[in-house]
């Protein structure tokens, strides 16, 4: 029974790129100092953080001006629609966000706009465009944001025509990559840009935040030398996620349709199963992620169930979370919350190992509704 | 038909609902009582899959109690 472990749960916490692994090992020894100081120690580690600034900016195509490093991806989307707001306050303090945006955009938006009510989606989780045209048109709008695409779900975003919606009315849009950098290209279609390193397979503990320098933006918070990571961002984590980056970019697409492909297999596989629902738009999504919820199952039990047969998988069922609300995801798409079980392909995930997965899903799930009575309805 | 399912945590009110709903006849009401916030999403979500209708949500005193119509084509 000593089979190895698959981790499907690469979304937003990816097993470490060997590039990331060996470029922070490297930074650790060579640029542990403060990058402020005027010493040799640190005017070495200066060196390191610039260069991986201007690395991560041409990854993300912005000017290394307009690139910011935060303390990771949550504090990037606070910090993000905070400053966009402060920058617009004349405008007004209405904030537009889509219902499935990570809970952190979430936040951060009811902080400014307590009243605000997010663009509804459709059953496969895509925004409604014109409902959300709509919004961004309605006087005293601040700001918008929308994520590229889903990562719990996998639908992608008309981040492009959201754009031009945005442009019309003279708002700026937020667009939160942090499923998609890395796997997919993004595009320019947005103003600010916010991307996580550790969806990339870099250490957690670093965020990256494009802002064009058209967007009038004002940090938020008190008085510091780097307003969005206080103190200065780490050194070694910048210089990772910097060299994990490139390592991705460079076989981007490669990547993307090795997995796509594995994806495919595993959608028809996982639809076979009875009472399964697939989720999220077949064809126009990220290519690593797959989610299903299955009826008469609760999320906990089949997470505990898969991962004693050795797959590690995530899930928005409200067991699962410290929260008691199942995901606002799955709720906002009129989902089956239950029985919630989200995959996100690693990029050293093989064929082999989801086809055991594949195969350990349907008695996994067999077992958790034999123990809950529900084996026959 | 009532089926109480108040103080059951997901996916528990669901189970008994369609335990309920087995053996009713097309066109049949079985109203659902529950306090689980994730029935909210699931009662709607589980009656879309088995071709049920939902009719009508309404709180009580304690918890909800939702009503489902039995699909003629239910499954």
């Amino acid at each position: 029974m000593t089979q190895t472990r698959v981790y499907l749960d690469a979304g937003g916490r990816a097993p470490l790129h060997p590039a990331a692994r060996e470029a922070f090992l490297v930074a650790l020894d060579s640029g542990w100092a403060d990058p402020r100081r005027l010493h040799s120690e640190g005017r070495r580690a200066r060196h390191l953080l610039d260069g991986a600034r201007a690395e991560i900016a041409a990854g993300l195509g912005c000017r290394v001006e307009e690139l910011h490093l935060t303390p990771g991806h949550t504090a990037s989307l606070h910090s993000a629609v905070l400053s966009m707001a402060a920058g617009r306050r004349r405008a007004g303090n209405l904030v537009v966000t889509s219902a499935v945006e990570r809970a952190a955009v979430l936040a951060a938006a009811r902080q400014v706009d307590p009243d605000g009510r997010p663009v509804p989606v459709d059953a496969e989780a895509r925004v409604d465009l014109d409902a959300w045209a709509e919004a961004v048109a309605r006087p005293g709008v601040a700001l918008a944001a929308l994520q590229h695409a889903n990562g719990e779900v996998g639908t992608r975003q008309p981040t492009v025509a959201a754009l031009e919606a945005c442009r019309a009315a003279g708002v700026p849009l937020l667009v939160d990559a942090g499923a998609s950098v890395g796997h997919v290209d993004v595009g320019d279609a947005w103003d600010v840009l916010a991307a996580d390193p550790a969806d990339w397979g870099s250490p957690a503990g670093v965020g990256a935040l494009a802002v064009r320098s058209r967007v009038r933006i004002r940090p938020v918070g008190p008085e510091d030398e780097d307003p969005w990571a206080p103190g200065g961002v780490s050194v070694p984590h910048a210089v990772a996620a910097a060299a994990a980056l490139r390592a991705v970019l460079t076989d981007r697409a490669d990547a993307a349709d090795r997995r796509r492909g594995l994806v495919a297999d595993l959608r028809r596989a996982i639809s076979a199963i009875r009472d399964v629902d697939v989720l999220g738009d077949p064809g126009d999504r990220l290519p690593h992620v797959l989610t299903f919820s299955c009826l008469y199952v609760d999320g906990e039990s089949l997470v505990d169930a898969l991962d004693r047969r050795g797959f590690a998988v995530g899930s928005g069922s409200a067991c699962t979370s410290s929260a008691l609300e199942p995901s606002h995801v799955l709720a906002a798409m009129g989902a089956l919350t239950h029985g919630n079980v989200r995959v996100a392909l690693a990029r050293e995930t093989t064929r082999e190992d989801v086809e055991r997965f594949a195969e350990a899903v349907g008695p996994a799930v067999g077992s958790v509704r034999a123990i809950l009575g529900a084996g026959e309805l | 038909m009532i089926v109480d399912a108040r103080g059951l945590r997901c996916p528990l009110p669901i189970i008994r609902l369609a335990a309920a709903a087995r053996d009713l006849a097309p066109g049949e009401q079985v109203e659902v009582l529950w306090t689980d916030v994730a029935a909210r999403h699931d009662i709607p979500a589980w009656a879309r899959m088995r071709g049920h209708a939902v009719l009508k949500t309404q709180p009580l005193d304690e918890g909800w109690s939702t009503t489902v119509q039995i699909g003629t084509s239910a499954v």
